[in-house]
């Protein structure tokens, strides 16, 4: 098998995105890189990354809903994190 | 306002939830199945092997109609370095044996054939409904929030999977923690079955299991796995998250790169990746458990933690379903006596503490933290692989004496730690 870039990964899969409307919204953008870079190195889908000018981006589509960030990120109130509404989100259709 | 009462809600249409939601079912209670995916399952997944001895008890023989993949017969564990390997494999008939087999499975199919048993029996199954909250009152819960809707019940399972919310919401659980977690990350690769089977040297509707240390999680607690399907192949990998924060490779990087093994790379060879996925794994067992249960709540499957790592297997499933079915005996009790309380729900607590669950998640209580060893993932796979590389590679150097070219392997980890981990290891299984 040839590599397959993440993006190509996530391509392959259904979703089913809820537009407008994220599940996981960053409310402290500035001050915690810190935690924020475990959850790029954690993160299964690649969402989370660090630009130059030292910016967090991120974006929920893509989500696996895997709940690692929120883990990660659990007591420091960075991130607001929720399972999307019913029917939204990844649909596993193997599993 | 709640316009009908039922005598169970169950969040999540995962085994745990289904078990509980058929056996209810089947004992006439009114009962409701919420689940937040299009469909049972569609949330889902595994590594993944499902134990069958759980659910054989309640639907005999079960395997012969449900959507499993392949019966496993063939077990191997393989330790990695970053170009060598040395595997243990394990063949016997009696994987075979009933009660005693396992299957591999995949989540999508299989769950929503478990979900359709609870529906047959007669529970009703509501998919696309988000749970966003409890209902309450003196304490009690009551009943579910979802959006605008409020539904009420003499009793609520919270089978909502690893990450439960709604758990936390009862005040039953505390919030996970990083060294109580593993982020699995798995992708479904689809080869014709005749090649699966010459690949792994199967017989048809056979299947193997394979894990794998050290290398692939580049020394980093956790490890690598591969189950093979009707199809496809199961391959992933699994982190402890608190070990992940120093690491110099993504998570994503890792399983590129362990696809790209000189092990895996003719495993997977002309495999088209079909999906994607990621899950928590609870993995601190006992130490992690939960309060199972309150006035009219209770946690069930991964929801409460009730995943065994044992290194060499991994078991989810197999206790969520004893789970489920402990909780739904708890609450025929319940419902003969019309009482819903703690005192009354403990009994699920009860059945737990006598069944395999909690036999099995004391015996292998100290695991977790002797796992939390780095020499298990770095020295202890790369001693082997050069002992076996001293027994094996011949290049006209002048040879020693075996036991030499051993012992000279372990003096580079340590005597003393070699013997302290091996004494751990076997204290903590």
């Amino acid at each position: 098998m040839k590599p397959i870039s993440i993006e190509e990964k996530l391509g392959v899969n259904k979703f089913n995105v809820d537009e407008g409307n994220p599940h996981i919204i960053i409310k402290k953008e500035t001050g915690n890189l810190e935690v924020i870079k475990k959850c790029v190195i954690a993160c299964p889908a690649g969402l989370y990354s660090i630009k130059e000018d030292g910016n967090i981006s991120f974006d929920f589509a893509g989500c696996l809903e895997c709940g690692t960030c929120r883990v990660i990120c659990a007591g420091t109130g960075i991130l607001d994190w929720n399972y999307p509404q019913g029917t939204f989100g990844v649909e596993f259709r193997y599993g | 306002m709640p316009e009908e009462k039922f005598d169970c809600i169950i969040v999540g249409a995962g085994p745990a939830g289904s078990t509980a939601g058929f056996l209810l079912a089947n004992a006439g209670l009114e009962v409701l199945i919420i689940e937040r995916g299009t469909f049972a399952g569609s949330k889902n997944m595994t590594g993944g092997r499902l134990y069958s001895h759980s659910l054989e008890k309640i639907i005999s023989d079960f395997a012969s109609v449900a959507p499993v993949e392949r019966k496993v017969v063939k077990e191997t564990i393989t330790m990695l370095t970053n170009d060598s390997a040395v595997s243990i494999d394990f063949q016997s008939q009696q994987l075979n044996q009933a009660q005693k087999e396992s299957y591999t499975v995949l989540r999508a199919d299989f769950d929503q054939w478990l979900a359709g048993k609870a529906e047959d029996a007669g529970a009703i199954l509501a998919p696309g409904v988000r749970v966003d909250d409890l209902l309450f009152k003196d304490g009690k819960v009551t009943g579910v929030i979802a959006g605008e809707d409020e539904m009420e019940a003499d009793v609520v399972i919270l089978a909502d999977g690893v990450n439960s919310l709604l758990a936390q919401k009862a005040g039953l659980k505390v919030e996970l923690k990083p060294n109580q977690v593993a982020v699995g990350v798995k992708e479904v690769i689809e080869l014709p079955a005749q090649v699966i089977e010459d690949r792994f040297g199967l017989n048809k509707g056979e299947g193997a299991a394979r894990i794998f240390v050290g290398n692939c999680t580049k020394g980093k607690i956790g490890g690598g796995f591969l189950y093979t399907n009707k199809n496809s192949l199961s391959l992933g990998l699994v982190f402890t998250l608190a070990d992940l924060a120093e690491s110099q490779l993504t998570v994503p990087q890792m399983l590129e790169e362990f696809k790209s093994h000189p092990v895996i790379k003719p495993l997977i060879k002309d495999g088209k990746l079909v999906e994607y996925s990621a899950h928590l794994v609870p993995e601190a067992g006992l130490n992690m458990l939960p309060k199972l249960y309150s006035d009219g709540v209770m946690v069930v499957g991964d929801a409460a933690g009730l995943v065994i790592n044992a290194g060499y297997t991994v078991r989810g499933m197999d206790l969520a379903i004893a789970s489920g079915e402990a909780a739904s005996k708890a609450i025929i009790t319940a419902k003969e006596q019309d009482d819903y309380s703690a005192a009354s729900l403990a009994r699920y607590q009860d059945l737990l503490d006598r069944s395999f669950v909690m036999q099995d998640l004391k015996q292998y209580q100290k695991f977790p933290e002797f796992m939390e060893n780095p020499r298990i993932f770095n020295e202890y796979p790369q001693l082997v692989v050069n002992i076996f590389k001293d027994m094996f590679i011949v290049d006209g150097s002048p040879g020693k004496p075996l036991r030499k070219k051993v012992l000279n392997h372990a003096k580079q980890v340590g005597l003393v730690n070699l013997l302290k981990d091996a004494w751990k290891g076997v204290k903590a299984l």
